[in-house]
C-alpha cells in the first residue's frame, strides 16, 4: 500500500514537472552587456525573438520582470516598488529589469528623458515590437495584454501579475516566495 | 515508520493544485463561440441602450455587432479613437455596428467619468453608441482586461473574433492586416474568421482595489 503510494507520487511529480517546457540555458552577460544602440541608456529591441531567452534563464537568480510604459499611470506609480526591491535584494541572486513597451517613436526622446530624469537603478529594456500577438503568449499564456504587468521567475518556477502591486509589500511578498 | 496518511494528504494535494493551476489557465472571460450576455448601459446621449436596440446605418436589426470596450483616457485607446469611427462608418452599413463600452471606474480614472465621456463623443462627434459600464458589471462578464479590446458578435450574441482591431496601434498607415473587417468579410462569406483571437498590449482596467 505504501509502496503504491510512494510510486503515485512519484510518477505525479514526473508528470508535474514534465509538463513545464524546458528551455535552454543561454548566457545572461549576452544580454545585460550589450551595449545600448545609439546614445540612449538602454538596450532597445524592436524584435521579442531577440530578446526571448532573457525569459528564459534556467540558473538560481530570480528575475523579476516589469512591463510599463511611460505612457502608463499605474506602471509610473508602482515603479517605486521595484526600485525599493532593487535595495531589498541586493547581494542575494535576484535581478529586476523594467521592460518598457512605449512606441518606437517615444524611445529616444521620452522614454530616454524618463529614465535619465529618474535615475532609475533597474535595469531597463525597450522592447519596441508591435506583432504583439506573436509574443505575448511566450511570456506567459494568461496575460491578456494589459500592463502593468509582471513576471517572476527562477528556473522553472514562474508567476505571472497582470496587475498593479498595490503595495510594496505585495511584491516584496511574492518575491520572497522564490527564496 | 512514514505516515501513509500523510503521503495520501499530499498526493491528494497535489492532484488539486495541477487542477488548479490548469482551471486556472482556462478561466476568464468569453471565447470565440462562447454566447455573449446583453446588458443594459447608459449611452452619452442619457439613454439606457440594450444590444437588442441597437440599429444598423439602414435602420435595421444588426446582423452583428462590434462590441469594444475603450475609454477616453488609455492612450491605446486615443490611437484607436478615429479607427473605431471609422469601423463604425464603414460596418454599420454593412449591419455590423460599433458598440462601445467605457469600463473604467471614474473613482479611478476621473477622466473616464460619464460626462467626460458625453464630452468627448460631442468633441470628437461620434455616431457610435459611447456607453457607460456603471458600477463595471458589464466587462467582467465579457472578461475584457484591456482598452481597446473587441467582442466581434453575430446576431446570435455568439463570439465569432476578439482581440485586436488591427496590427499596428502606433501608425494607422502602417496597418497590414484589419483583424475586425476581416472577420465581418468572413462572417459574411459564412465562414469562421481566422485569426478569431489576436493579443495585443494595452492599458489595464480601472478598477478600486479592495
Amino acid at each position: 500500500m505504501k509502496k503504491w503510494l510512494l510510486c503515485a507520487l512519484a510518477g505525479l511529480s514526473w508528470m508535474l514537472v514534465a509538463c513545464q517546457s524546458s528551455p535552454e540555458t543561454t548566457d545572461e552577460s549576452e544580454v545585460a552587456n550589450r551595449p545600448a544602440p545609439q546614445t540612449m541608456p538602454f538596450a532597445v529591441y524592436d524584435n521579442f525573438s531577440a530578446l526571448e531567452h532573457v525569459f528564459h534563464y534556467n540558473n538560481d537568480t530570480t528575475y523579476i520582470i516589469n512591463f510599463w510604459a511611460t505612457w502608463c499611470k499605474p506602471c509610473v506609480e508602482e515603479m517605486p516598488y521595484f526600485e525599493r526591491l532593487i535595495q531589498q535584494v541586493q547581494g542575494k541572486k535576484a535581478r529586476v529589469i523594467l521592460l518598457s513597451l512605449d512606441f518606437k517613436k517615444d524611445v529616444p526622446g521620452k522614454l530616454t528623458r524618463f529614465v535619465e530624469q529618474r535615475r532609475l537603478e533597474s535595469q531597463v529594456i525597450a522592447l519596441t515590437d508591435h506583432r504583439y500577438d506573436t509574443w505575448i503568449d511566450k511570456v506567459d499564456p494568461s496575460w491578456g495584454g494589459s500592463i502593468p504587468a509582471t513576471l517572476i521567475y527562477k528556473g522553472q518556477n514562474r508567476k505571472f501579475v497582470e496587475q498593479q502591486f498595490a503595495s510594496f509589500e505585495e511584491l516584496e511578498a511574492l518575491v520572497k516566495a522564490f527564496e | 515508520m512514514l505516515n501513509v496518511r500523510k503521503i495520501t494528504l499530499l498526493t491528494v494535494g497535489l492532484l488539486a493544485l495541477a487542477a488548479a493551476t490548469m482551471a486556472f489557465r482556462t478561466a476568464g472571460g468569453l471565447k470565440v463561440g462562447d454566447k455573449a450576455p446583453d446588458f443594459k448601459l447608459k449611452n452619452v446621449d442619457g439613454k439606457m441602450y440594450s444590444l437588442e436596440d441597437v440599429k444598423d446605418a439602414n435602420g435595421k436589426k444588426p446582423k452583428g455587432y462590434v462590441v469594444v470596450f475603450t475609454c477616453n483616457t488609455c492612450p491605446y485607446a486615443q490611437m484607436y479613437e478615429d479607427r473605431i469611427a471609422d469601423l463604425h462608418r464603414q460596418l454599420s452599413a454593412k449591419g455590423y455596428p460599433v458598440v462601445a463600452i467605457q469600463p473604467n471606474d471614474p473613482a479611478v480614472q476621473p477622466g473616464d467619468s460619464f460626462a467626460k465621456m458625453q464630452e468627448r463623443a460631442k468633441e470628437k462627434k461620434f455616431d457610435f453608441l459611447y456607453l457607460f459600464d456603471d458600477g463595471q458589471k458589464v466587462y467582467p462578464q465579457y472578461g475584457a482586461a484591456r482598452t481597446p479590446e473587441v467582442y466581434l458578435l453575430d446576431k446570435d450574441l455568439v463570439v465569432r473574433y476578439h482581440g485586436a482591431i488591427d496590427d499596428n496601434a502606433q501608425d494607422a498607415s502602417a496597418v497590414q492586416t484589419n483583424y475586425v473587417t476581416n472577420a465581418v468579410a468572413a462572417i459574411e462569406k459564412g465562414q469562421e474568421p481566422s485569426p478569431a483571437d489576436v493579443k495585443a498590449i494595452g492599458c489595464s482596467i480601472k478598477f478600486k482595489k479592495s
